[in-house]
């Protein structure tokens, strides 16, 4: 177990090298940098080109990507001309804000995935069962940024149960019970949203999981036994059932950041994806980059847990 | 009377079908037969006639299907108990070890955790300690080496031989009354298969059990079974006991069936095969003899128009007129000839 995991890990190292090289190069391949454009020009061309030769600017790519990494790992991902100040403070909260919208919308995931797929399979092509596939087909074909502009106009305007914008009501005091109610009020719509159409691919998964399951032949054996039926649902056939499910987990992180994207920006909410999308149209390099290295990150973590999940409850991955 | 009293299974009229679109249709066609304490039923045919259909009737195991009929088992009818009945009944009364060794366990669960259940959902009381060494008794008699390490194994660190005997550890962990075994040896290859034979044979003397041995191999039957019923498209052809089955075959395909079984005393060129194959089960006839289209030299007049079992000598019953008629034909007596005769 731990034999695999160590191994596990040594893939990922050179995964996120790789990464930040790449990340490193299109950053570099963006064409200008920080001391064209927005300068005085009235400054003399000479002072600039000193002034990027002493930012280091000139050097070769390795040597900049060098200068880069190691600050990087200092905690030092540039400064944000936009917000004026450096990229790491802004994404310290941002990170926070998106970390609880992304939880809050895993749980509701898979709070709606694992009943509706559990009933869809086991009583499959009854009229249960066409209900929950026919929701799933919905699902499947509506696109989540017009639907989560349909639930942010019908819940949010019309009803106003829940707040449009922004992550916690002005004015709240951090750490009062006041304060976490109204986070937990704030990412409760854009949260049930985005599970609500992510969530279909897991119910149909785990759909076809189940009805694949029941018809092998060690749920006979387990029949035979004198099992009664809801102890070979219960043993036998959701344990197998659930196995790819749980081992989807970590690559369902990498799906909720292209999610995170549309409903932050939607509703207005202070995340990664909203400062992402803003940074991108405002042309602040420095946060792009940082935004995308760690999004990239995320979803190499988000494979490595899958695959250490997998690892524990699959007996047959485990490496002697 | 003797018999009747040892008698642990009564399978009378049965008949089960499987719906096709809007029609239902047999299976299981009219079958009874019965099984005896300390015997060995072997119930033969080809593919599709319907063995793993009746035994998984026997054992409740069809999921949607229509039964009709009666099974008498240790004082009830399988046939209209409820499931919550029969599940006591399954793998405590009787038994039931699987054609393919490779997919019948759980991936997911050690050996010794598939073992304990077996005896878990029979005895609620049991203590893991006594469980344990149940278990490892078990894995013991069914002659795995090393029983503690097999015990925390998982399927896939087993070969298909060992899995098999950890199937059958399942199937006699509460020592039943019955034991249906369907093509216990067809996956696995020849030197297991004896291997695993003998294990069954050894069993059954000390359990007493009674035992239905389906297979397609008529060596295996020769050497196990104590009476043998052919089936056919659904329906019992020929019963008979071993001796009078291989001396004495009377029907057509039992005659068929013998006569397609290689024989290395003598040099043959060619193999019997039988005309045609089995009809799927949407196509089989509805009336007449379901054999004569696979034996169509012989006339019209000669098979029954609603076939009955006979009873041509002592306990040996034939189905059909048709065996008073038949001989194979001139290209194929070279054939029979060299064959089992």
């Amino acid at each position: 177990m731990w034999k695999f995991i160590v191994r596990r890990l040594f893939i990922t190292a050179p995964q996120i090298v790789l990464l930040s090289v790449l990340v490193f190069l299109m950053a570099q391949m963006m064409p200008g940098d920080a001391l064209s454009g927005l300068i005085d020009p009235n400054i003399d061309p000479q002072a600039i080109e000193q002034q990027r030769e002493k930012l280091g600017l000139n050097n070769p790519w390795y040597v900049q990507y060098k200068d880069w990494v190691v600050s990087a790992l200092q905690g030092d991902l540039g400064q944000s001309f936009r917000f004026k100040m450096p990229v790491t403070d802004l994404v310290e909260q941002r990170l926070i804000n998106t970390f609880w919208l992304s939880l809050a919308t895993l749980i509701i995931t898979y709070l709606i995935a694992i009943p509706l797929g559990i009933t869809s399979g086991r009583f499959n092509d009854t009229l249960r069962d066409q209900i929950i596939t026919g929701y799933t087909y919905i699902g499947f074909a509506t696109p989540l940024f017009i639907f989560a502009l349909v639930m942010l106009w019908l819940f949010g305007f019309h009803f106003q149960w829940f707040p449009t914008s922004g992550s916690v009501a002005p004015g709240s005091e951090a750490g009062s019970l006041s304060y976490v109610i109204s986070k937990l009020h704030h990412l409760l719509l854009p949260a049930i949203s985005m599970a609500l159409i992510t969530t279909v691919n897991t119910v149909q998964y785990l759909r076809s999981e189940i009805i694949d399951t029941k018809q092998k032949d060690f749920i006979i054996t387990a029949r035979a036994k004198g099992a009664s039926e809801s102890r070979v649902y219960n043993r036998h056939i959701l344990r197998n059932s659930l196995l790819p499910i749980a081992a989807f987990f970590g690559y369902e992180i990498t799906g909720l950041i292209g999610g995170t994207v549309f409903v932050e920006f939607i509703y207005s909410y202070p995340g990664m994806g909203l400062l992402f999308m803003d940074s991108i149209l405002q042309r602040d390099y420095s946060v792009v980059t940082s935004v995308v290295l760690l999004f990239g990150i995320a979803s190499i973590l988000g494979a490595l847990l899958s695959d250490i999940i997998l690892s524990l409850i699959d007996p047959r991955i485990r490496i002697k | 009377m003797i018999l009747l009293i040892n008698q642990i299974l009564n399978v009378s009229n049965l008949t089960t079908s499987f719906r096709i679109k809007d029609d239902y249709y047999a299976a299981v066609d009219n079958v009874s037969l019965q099984v005896f304490k300390n015997e060995v039923l072997a119930i033969v045919g080809e593919s599709g006639s319907g063995k793993s259909a009746l035994a998984f009737s026997i054992m409740g195991l069809h999921t949607r299907a229509k039964m009709e009929g009666n099974i008498y088992f240790k004082g009830e009818d399988l046939v209209n108990l409820s499931p919550a009945k029969i599940n006591k009944m399954r793998g405590k009364d009787m038994a039931m070890i699987f054609q393919d060794p490779l997919t019948a366990l759980n991936p997911l669960m050690t050996i010794g955790e598939q073992i304990g259940e077996a005896l878990l959902l029979h005895n609620k009381a049991i203590t893991k300690k006594s469980r344990y060494e149940q278990v490892i008794k078990l894995l013991q008699l069914v002659g795995i080496a090393r029983p503690k390490y097999t015990y925390n194994q998982f399927p896939h660190e087993l070969s298909g031989g060992m899995r098999q005997r950890v199937i059958i550890a399942i199937a006699i962990s509460n020592s039943p009354e019955l034991l249906i075994a369907d093509e216990p040896t067809t996956a696995l290859d020849v030197t297991i298969q004896a291997q695993i034979l003998d294990l069954i044979r050894e069993l059954k003397n000390e359990m007493q059990a009674g035992i239905i041995l389906i297979t397609h191999d008529l060596g295996v039957v020769a050497e196990m079974a104590d009476r043998i019923a052919v089936m056919y498209a659904g329906e019992m052809v020929e019963v008979a006991d071993v001796h009078t089955l291989f001396e004495n075959p009377l029907h057509p395909y039992t005659r068929s069936l013998l006569n397609s079984v290689p024989n290395s005393k003598q040099k043959q060129d060619r193999l019997h095969v039988i005309q045609g194959v089995v009809p799927s089960l949407q196509n089989l006839p509805r009336t007449g003899c379901r054999f004569a289209h696979r034996i169509p030299w012989v006339t019209e007049t000669a098979h029954e128009k609603m076939p009955q079992m006979h009873e041509v000598e002592p306990q040996h019953y034939v189905r059909c007129t048709c065996y008073k008629h038949f001989d194979f034909l001139e290209k194929n007596k070279e054939d029979h000839k060299h064959g089992i005769s």
